[in-house]
């Protein structure tokens, strides 16, 4: 298996600029994420890297071979499509053997080959059934099948799942990532779910316009975004925003909003002007001695939370509470924010100011 | 607005019997869901309700009127379904005030342009009222159908799993304006979909449907808070409600086949050695997927937790569900 790095890599398609300069590491066995929403440039970088499509600039690098500008076969790379692009007229075991025997590999060998994966992957009992009959979960074990027997360096995925209802999908996901920790084989997956991109992924890089916005492990990108959008692509319902006019000066720990004077991580950055705080809704609490106000406008049960939609000075702000708790729609009710979770954005650039709770997660850039 | 009352409604397909016997009262003004899996029922209730089929046996009620000889049209009910149905030849604004342009209405056409520039608001399709019908992706199509029961005030509401085909976002969006005009309108909404989140967030009342049968009708948190039925707690709860041996936890109620733990009723830090199998990370709240006694079992921690796979954590069921062998609620 394999370490993958992008070092400056960058796509033109004539005068439009699919993916801009890009670097991050796909460590060796990780589960890496592409996430952004549809023409962020995630499936470009894959096909890139897959050798599909060529950069215009920059290196690839598989296992410390610079391989940018060579073709997709020389690569060793197993790209799942479609989870259900079978061959039809074959049956599960001939599915699953046939890229071994474009490799010229012998029959007994490739026999061996597929009871292993089957095993793996628990459909040991329908290799010499027909495809066509089998269920959607099977169709796609066959098709991971087919992409696992050549023990390539390392998997690509192109939205797997998306085809499947929201139940199915999060079988499907547990699936797969409980099949990556037993292989531990690099798997590089395109998504635009963020909820499928934190679930199954050890890192994700965020793209948006071509650009990274963002690169890391799913914990740091949901608790300290580099940026609004990432902030509000990541999180369900997303992050809260309130735009105000204000100053956050070197060394501060708090900032007014309104008449209110809100507890924050303390500030390296320091900034005037056009400001916005990030909340998140889980971080937001009814207290009644709460300085800031809101009104609540709407109550979404869910069982063990309920979200709350509450109108401020500041916009429209949603909190996530416990589902015991009485909120009566039309209140005024006092909020708290939790102080340490808080992260300030410039407005003029969307970006992150730098603060002690973010700073080792936003310093390597 | 109407109440719409089932009494007794059964219906047959051939050897299927796609419902058995169901009793149901809509009152005015509710939001009602009905949830179940593919073939449960939920699409055979709507077609009754808007005369499209006839029940075999028993009576369909609105506002206290038998609907047995009473046409569809007459009973001026607003269906969307999953499938769009639009006139492929005119745009999207015509399409809009076709069912306002019908002869038993005789809407003054500024009331029509009003009311077509507020719903193509609501449903975030205003800058395609000029485009042809086919010219609209699946999801725009869908949200033109969905606009052509808005415009109208009906009797009620019946919606096929209208938000199914959308995208996350805007199926959250729209969520929370079909809530709202339900509750500015006091419209009734007959609403059926196999979404939970759906089902949670908009109902005032929940019908839960197994194979024909309602089996549970309640508001969501009676339902999610106090299931009858193994069947009944399976279908509200992210991630889903663990089920297990009754007697893998030690004692338990005579006649308990198995137990059921939400997430919430699972103390942690208290009773039995259970393995972390994996930590699944969500931003909000974390996973845990736990091995106890060769059980698998989710629940959810803390967002920071420092456990990691290969830990032991001790687990104490809270106030559990307990079932009988048939998934009846026993306690």
């Amino acid at each position: 298996m394999a370490q993958i790095r992008i070092q400056n890599v960058r796509k033109e398609f004539g005068s439009f600029t699919a993916v801009a300069s890009s670097s991050f590491t796909i460590e060796d066995g990780e589960f890496f994420m592409l996430l952004g929403p549809s023409g962020c440039g995630k499936t470009t970088t894959l096909r890139m890297m897959a050798g599909l499509d060529l950069p215009t600039s920059g290196q690839i690098f598989i296992d410390g071979e610079e391989v940018g500008q060579k073709r997709a076969r020389a690569r060793d790379i197993a790209f799942v499509f479609q989870m259900f692009a079978l061959y039809p007229h074959m049956n599960v075991r001939r599915n699953i053997s046939y890229p071994l025997f474009s490799q010229g590999m012998s029959r007994a060998e490739a026999r061996a080959k597929v009871g292993e994966v089957a095993e793996i992957l628990g459909i040991t009992h329908i290799l010499d059934r027909p495809v066509g009959g089998l269920s959607g979960g099977d169709r796609q074990r066959v098709a991971l099948g087919r992409a696992i027997v050549r023990d390539p360096k390392a998997f690509f995925m192109d939205e797997p799942l998306g085809a499947l209802d929201a139940e199915f999908r999060e079988r499907m996901a547990e699936e797969l990532r409980a099949l990556h920790d037993r292989m531990r084989a690099t798997t590089v997956y395109v998504t635009h779910d963020q909820l499928e991109a934190m679930q199954m992924g050890d890192k994700i890089v965020v793209m948006n316009h071509g650009v990274v916005e963002q690169f890391g492990a799913p914990q740091d990108i949901y608790d300290w975004p580099a940026t609004r959008f990432v902030a509000a692509f990541i999180g369900a319902p997303a992050m809260n925003f309130l735009d105000f006019e204000g100053t956050v000066g070197r060394g501060a720990t708090s900032l007014r909003l309104g008449d209110a004077e809100i507890a924050i991580p303390m500030s390296r950055d320091g900034r005037a002007g056009a400001l916005t705080l990030g909340v998140r809704p889980e971080h937001i609490h009814l207290d009644p001695d709460a300085a800031y106000r809101g009104e609540v406008v709407a109550v979404e049960y869910m069982g063990t939370t309920q979200i709350v939609s509450l109108r401020t000075a500041h916009g429209a702000l949603k909190a996530r509470v416990p589902a015991g708790q009485r909120v009566a729609v039309g209140a005024s009710v006092g909020l708290r924010f939790d102080a340490r979770t808080l992260t300030v954005f410039d407005a003029a650039n969307g970006r992150a100011l730098i603060s002690a709770a973010n700073e080792k997660v936003l310093s390597h850039g | 607005m109407a109440e719409i009352v089932l009494d007794g409604v059964t219906k047959r397909f051939g050897d299927t019997l796609a419902l058995d016997a169901v009793s149901m009262r809509v009152p005015d003004g509710a939001f009602v869901v009905l949830l179940g899996p593919t073939g449960a029922g939920k699409t055979t209730i709507l077609r009754l309700v808007s005369g499209l089929d006839a029940p075999d046996a028993g009576t369909v009620l609105i506002d206290g009127q038998p609907m047995a000889s009473v046409t569809p049209a007459e009973r001026n009910l607003a269906m969307v379904f999953q499938q769009y149905s639009l006139y492929p030849h005119m745009s999207v604004r015509e399409n809009l005030a076709f069912p306002l342009k019908s002869p038993r209405l005789k809407t003054p056409p500024d009331q029509i342009a009003a009311k077509i520039a507020a719903v193509a608001e609501v449903l975030q399709i205003s800058h395609k009222l000029d485009n042809k019908a086919t010219a609209l992706s699946g999801g725009e199509m869908q949200r033109v159908s969905i606009g052509r029961a808005l415009v109208r005030r009906p009797v009620a509401y019946l919606m096929d799993e209208p938000l199914s085909s959308l995208d996350a976002k805007l199926r959250t969006d729209l969520r929370v304006e079909l809530k709202a005009i339900q509750a500015e309108t006091g419209g009734t909404f007959l609403y059926v979909t196999h979404d939970q989140i759906e089902a949670m967030t908009m109902a005032t009342h929940i019908g839960v449907l197994d194979q024909g049968r309602l089996v549970q009708f309640g508001s969501p948190r009676e339902i999610y808070e106090n299931p009858v039925s193994l069947y009944a707690a399976s279908r509200l709860g992210q991630p889903r409600i663990n089920i297990l041996p009754a007697a893998v936890f030690g004692a338990h109620p005579a006649g308990a086949a198995s137990i059921g733990l939400r997430p919430e009723q699972i103390v942690q830090g208290e009773g039995a050695d259970s393995l972390v199998k994996r930590v699944e990370r969500l931003g909000d709240q974390t996973r845990l997927h736990l091995s106890y006694r060769a059980h698998d079992i989710v629940t959810v921690t803390d967002a920071h937790t420092g456990l990691t796979a290969g830990d032991i954590v001790k687990i104490r069921p809270e106030k559990p569900y307990y079932f009988d062998a048939d998934g009846a609620r026993l306690a």
